[in-house]
Formats: C-alpha cells, structure tokens, sequence
C-alpha cells in the first residue's frame, strides 16, 4: 500500500494526518468551552494556518493531545477519540458525546494527496465547526456555570461508547480517502439525559430569584481530583498568575472548559470558586514552571485541569508510576493517564506537592457565607429571626429534600375558601415547627410589619393571590344530575331561537 | 456533467425567515468559500485564511457558523431580508392568517466565456433549494415551541447539508490566474466564494405564484 506513494507523498500526508488531528481536537475543545468563537480571515497567507482555516490552537489542549497520540497517528484500529462529559455541581458526570476520528482500510490510491486530500480535510474542519453547533451538547455548554461545568478527554485507541448511556445516536461529520485508508470523523452523542432532570440542573431561577444552593459550600467538594480547565489569551501565560492555581497533576487528560466569565475568582483576588478543584490545591508558583502547560491556562481560576476517568484509559496511557507520584496527599486518582514527556516537569511538581492541601486550602480558602443562608441546627427558628424569604433557607443540608421549591408543602386546613383547590409553593410557610397546622398566622412577607389592621399583607396576599372559584364550579351547580341538565336544554334551545336575529346582528358586526 | 440539486424544507414563522435562511444559506457559503488565491509567477498560487464566527439566532434557539466576511455577510443579509419582506407583503395581501410559502435558491454555477456577440454562459453545477413555508402562530406557548423546533430542524438541515457537502462530488477545477473569475467570486477583500446567484420566488398557499395572485386580487377589486 505505501510502496504506492512516493516519499514524499508518504510524508505530506503523515504530517496532514497528525495536524488534521491537532485541529479537530481544537474545534471540538474550543466549541465546549461556552463562549462564541470569532476568527478572522485574512487574504494573505500566513503559512501558520493549516487547512487554510483560522483556528486558534490552546496550547494545553495541543499539548493533551499530543500526549494522548503519544507520537503516533490515527490509523487502522487505532482511533483518536474526544470526549466530552458533564459534571454537575453535587458531583454527578455523565458523558455527553464522544467524537472520533478514525481510519478504515479503504484507499483511494489515486487521489493526490498534496491537493486533494488537503483540500477535502479542509472541508472537513468546516463542517465539523457546523456540527459541534448542533448537538445537544453544544447548547448544555453554553450554559454552563454554577450548576455544571463540561470536561473533555482525549484517548488513542478503542472506541468506548458505553458511557452515553441506550440509545445514543450518531452523526457521521465526514469522510476523506487518502493512499493509506478512509478518515472518518464522526459524533456519538447521548440521548437520554434522564438523570439531570432529576437533579434539576436546568432548574431555572425559582421566584423571587433566589439559588437555594447558591451559596453551598464546596459545591464541588467531592471532586478534589478534579480540575476545572480555564483559559484566557496566551499573553497571560507567563505566570501572570501567581497563587492560585492547581495544576493538578493528577494527569488524566480531562479538562474542564468552563468559561472565565463564570467562575468567581479573579486571578489575583481569589475567592472560592464555585467549582471546586482549584481551591483545593492551590500552589504558588512552584507548580508555574513544573506544569507550564497548566498554568497558561490561568483564566478562570486556576483551574487545572485534569480530570480522573472513573474508567481505565486505554493504550498511550500508561505510565503509572509517575503520575501516581505525583498525587496530592490526600487523593488517589483512579487511574492515571500518560503523562507524556513531561517526566521533569512531573517530578517538579510531585515536590511542589508535597506541601499538604489542606494546608494550602486554608491559607486560600476563604467560605463566603451569603445571606439567605441557613446554617444547619438553627432552621427551626428562621421565622424567629425575621429573615426576609426565611421559608427558602434550607431547613437542614439536605437541601433537595425539605426544598419547599421543590416539594411544596401540604396545603394548610385554612379558613379561607380560596385556598381550597390550590396551595401556594411555600410563600405561606414559614418556619413554624410542624406541630402547627395553621402556618397562616405567623405568615411574614418579606418587608412588611406586622401592624394592627385586621388584613395585613400576609392575610391580603393569601386571600387574593388565586383566583376565585368559577361559579360552575361551586358545589350548588356541580351537585344538578346531568338528567336535569338535559332537561332544560329544550327550554335553553327555544329562547335562543327567538333571539335568533339578535345573534345574526351581532356575527355580522364581527366581519 | 448534470447539475446537483438539493432540496431543504423547513416551516418557520415570520420572524424566524430572516435567521434560518440566514443559517443555512452562510452554512452552505462556509463549505463553498476558500482563502483568497494569490497566484505566484511559476503557475502555483497560494490561498488565505478563512475565519469563522458563531453567530446566535434571536428567535430560533439555534446557533451557527458562518464566514467571518462582513461583507459577503451583508450581501447575503440583503437577499434575504428581500426574500422576507416579499413574504411579508404576501402575508398582508392576502390577510392574516394565511400561509405563505417560498423558495430560495442558492446556485453555484461556472462562467464559460463565449465569442462574441454571444455572452458569457453560466453553468450551474450545484443548486440549493430552500423551501420556506411560513405560519401564523396564535400565542405566545405556541411560538416558544417553535422556537425550539425549528431550532433543531435547522440542525438536521444542517446534518443534511454537511453529508451532501462530504460526498465530495463535482467540483470546478482550481481555474488558472487567468481563468478564476470564471470560477470564484474575487469580488469580495478577504475570501473567495464559488461563484454564486440567489434567487427567489414566493407562492401562497394555493402554490400559484405571486404574480398571479396579485392578479387575481386586481381584477376582484376591479370587478366589485
């Protein structure tokens, strides 16, 4: 097969290959990441642009990927895979899509590889930058954020589509034939994305616009190992960030591609970030040079990247020994992945380590608690404290389960007729202790006192928050027996008739 | 060699026109637009760099790539917005409540030079036909709906038009210096499109065009 293609062709095409590869990694990165891409077009060539196409490269992104091919290229059996999952902020993942690029036997052995197969990688880039847009992936990235943030992961090797759970579909970006075999790249993506509507990570603000886990602490607490992957222009490469950073070593190649924008810390005045990780192992500029790659990727927090799989990496991923030295104290990764040639800068940073996190944690982490915010233990007297929406402070840290925004509380036996069919989702509740079955009566809406008129504003907005009954609906008209409403029917029919003018009159003034 | 033709339907409602003809009209345009060629004096040119923008629709729940090219963005936002407005105007001719539905075409064609007194040919090599039908909604849960079903229509049409693109069909030869403006339209300062006409046309729901509804429409009022 390659005795066809001249050595030169053979080496052309190697070199397209592995920077079709580089650059399909990018697009894909770049389109997770939750913000609008933007390049522009020049008329001039720049000669740094492969495939004619302006596509910014990430230097870490670049650099994982090149660890994960770990010199070798896509080829027959051995298949570059992305993969871009979702981590919620209670600690849930789930893998949303996988993309492959992948070589089968098929040749083309007169196609020119100088030109055409160019050409066509050239159009294959664009239409993978038209279907990133369009699965349902690229829509959870742009909102994510507080609730969640989308990781990736780069392997070589086998396929492993298990993870998008049944009935995933596929969609195939395109095809290219070259002398030594078919690229193909295409796209598995979940389908049942069951377990996020239970977890509500879509919920959207509730009334009165309040988060009830806005300000849990550590919402990512029990992901240490993993980091968010932030970044901001290569100009700030250059250690331009001091303090917090991660660069956890713990070398998997998973990233988190949260955008800058929505993340809490600054670079320079760090405050938790709501994704955790960062936080967690902060270590001055020790790790800077040791994880180059890492730290130029200050954005948003300091997010290092690295994200353990939960399952084994395959293939180019070995390398146990040095990655498992270069574990924080306190975490144990469930799997390392290839640290590629890093071998000093790992080793570096397995010293930087050795400083405990915990240590580090709390140097740097400092727990801002927001109002609204009910410690556990002293839930039972919110309504005591007069703290305005008290009914939303969760009652004890299992949030979700007392949630009054999540499951209303039982409608009170109350006096007022109106509230008979319907409850209100809470703004009634207080935190009267749940012998009390009138909770009514210590009603206090936010900025209102209590003062000494009959209705107050409590009593006022209960009253008349729902509408009335229908009179068809009240219990005089509902207990007539359909027989005697059949037989008033000819008598109803008979009037109508003789206003039967009336009724003409009044549909020819509505033409 | 036949021309290759593709045919696209989607149904939006009449705000929507602007952004899903815009969605796919640029989608196909970034799959038909290289760099800038410049040729060199050994007979081998080298090409530019085409940038790309995503670019978030209003009233789809839908998002986009397109060229990063200001102006070939405004030539296609002018055809289409007249491709709108001709909607529109068949809307409120006939009264509301009427669907409407209309076409635009997107053909890539050749120049083939000819003696004179003949003027050039245009060979058409490959013809998109977008097919719009247009509804009225009643309210406003109605047009969040539509919001988002249109927006994945548009996303399979997008599926649609990426795996006719990939099958690599014909393809006009890389013309020489002399013979590119046959080939691209070298109009435009920061990328090269193949040569490319809209077109449109609008019928109403009786699938008669507009012209003869107007017509109809005259000779009712003239016969009152």
């Amino acid at each position: 097969m390659d005795s066809d293609l001249s050595p030169q062709d053979k080496k052309d095409l190697d070199k397209f290959i592995k920077f079709f590869a580089l650059k399909t990694v990018q697009v894909i990165v770049q389109a997770r990441l939750g913000e609008k891409i933007c390049t522009r077009s020049s008329s001039s060539p720049t000669g740094s642009d492969w495939f004619n196409l302006a596509i910014k490269d990430i230097p870490e992104v670049t650099h994982e990927a090149k660890k994960a091919l770990a010199g070798q290229l896509p080829g027959i059996g051995r298949s570059m895979c992305v993969e871009i999952s979702l981590k919620t902020s209670e600690g849930d993942s789930m893998e949303l899509e996988t993309w492959c690029l992948e070589m089968n036997e098929k040749c083309d052995k007169d196609i020119k590889v100088s030109y055409t197969v160019y050409n066509r990688l050239s159009l294959l880039l664009k239409s993978l930058l038209a279907i990133t847009r369009v699965t349902p992936a690229y829509k959870l990235s742009r909102k994510q954020g507080h609730d969640y943030v989308i990781l990736y992961r780069i392997y070589f090797g086998e396929v492993q589509l298990t993870g998008l759970g049944e009935g995933f579909q596929t969609v195939r970006v395109g095809v290219v034939g070259t002398p030594v075999g078919t690229i193909t790249l295409s796209c598995a993506y979940r389908t049942n994305l069951a377990f996020m509507s239970t977890r509500q990570f879509e919920r959207t603000a509730p009334i009165m616009g309040i988060i009830i886990d806005h300000f849990v602490e550590r919402p990512f607490g029990n992901m240490g190992h993993m980091h968010p992957c932030n970044y901001r222009a290569p100009a700030e490469e250059e250690g331009g960030y001091t303090g917090v950073e991660d660069s956890q070593e713990v070398c998997t190649t998973s990233f988190s591609t949260s955008p800058p924008s929505q993340l809490y810390c600054s670079r320079l005045s760090y405050q938790p970030p709501v994704l955790v990780g960062a936080a967690d192992f902060c270590h001055p500029s020790t790790l800077n040079a040791a994880n180059p790659h890492q730290m130029g990727i200050p954005g948003k927090e300091g997010g290092v990247p690295q994200q353990v799989p939960v399952q084994p990496c395959h293939a180019a991923q070995a390398e146990h020994a040095r990655a498992s030295s270069c574990l924080p104290n306190d975490h144990v990764p469930a799997v390392p992945s290839g640290s590629g040639e890093d071998a000093e800068a790992s080793s570096r940073s397995t010293d930087g380590k050795s400083v405990s996190p915990r240590d580090v944690m709390e140097t740097t982490f400092t727990r801002k608690v927001g109002a609204f915010v009910n410690k556990p233990g002293t839930q039972v007297t919110t309504a005591s404290l007069d703290l305005p929406f008290a009914a939303f402070a969760p009652r004890a840290y299992d949030i979700e389960e007392n949630d009054p925004m999540v499951q209303p509380p039982e409608s009170p036996a109350t006096s007022s007729p109106l509230q008979g069919s319907l409850h209100s989702q809470g703004s009634g509740e207080s935190g009267v202790p749940a012998q009390d079955d009138f909770v009514m009566v210590d009603f206090k809406p936010a900025f209102s006192k209590d003062d000494l008129l009959p209705m107050d504003l409590g009593t006022f907005y209960r009253e008349f928050q729902n509408p009335p009954q229908l009179a068809s609906l009240t219990i005089d008209v509902s207990s007539q027996s359909m027989a005697e409403d059949l037989d008033s029917l000819p008598e109803k029919l008979a009037v109508y008739e003789k206003n039967i003018d009336e009724f003409d009159a009044f549909v020819d003034t509505l033409q | 060699m036949n021309c290759r033709s593709e045919v696209l339907e989607v149904s939006v409602e009449g705000r929507q026109v602007d952004e899903a003809m815009l969605a796919l009209v640029h989608t196909i345009l970034l799959h038909r637009s290289t760099g800038k060629f410049h040729y060199k004096k050994e007979g081998t040119y080298s090409i530019g760099t085409v940038g790309t923008q995503d670019i978030d629709c209003d009233f789809i729940d839908f998002s986009f790539v397109r060229v990063s090219s200001d102006e070939l963005d405004r030539v296609i936002r002018k055809a289409v917005g007249e491709f709108k407005d001709l909607c529109c105007a068949l809307q409120d001719a006939m009264g509301n409540g009427t669907d409407g539905m209309g076409q635009i075409s997107l053909e890539f064609y050749q120049k083939k030079k000819s003696r004179w007194p003949f003027s050039d040919e245009c060979i058409p090599w490959e013809v998109w036909s977008i097919k719009v039908n247009v509804v009225n909604l009643a309210n406003e849960q109605e047009r969040q709906i539509c919001r988002e079903k249109v927006g994945e229509k548009l996303g399979e049409k997008v599926i649609n038009i990426v795996e006719v693109i990939n099958r690599h069909e014909y393809l006009p030869k890389m013309p020489t210096q002399s013979e590119v403006d046959n080939v691209f339209d070298t109009s435009l300062k920061d990328v090269q499109p193949y040569l490319y006409k809209i077109t449109f046309q609008i019928t109403d729901t009786l699938g008669t065009s507009v012209s003869t509804t107007m017509r109809r429409l005259i000779k009712d009022t003239l016969a009152l």
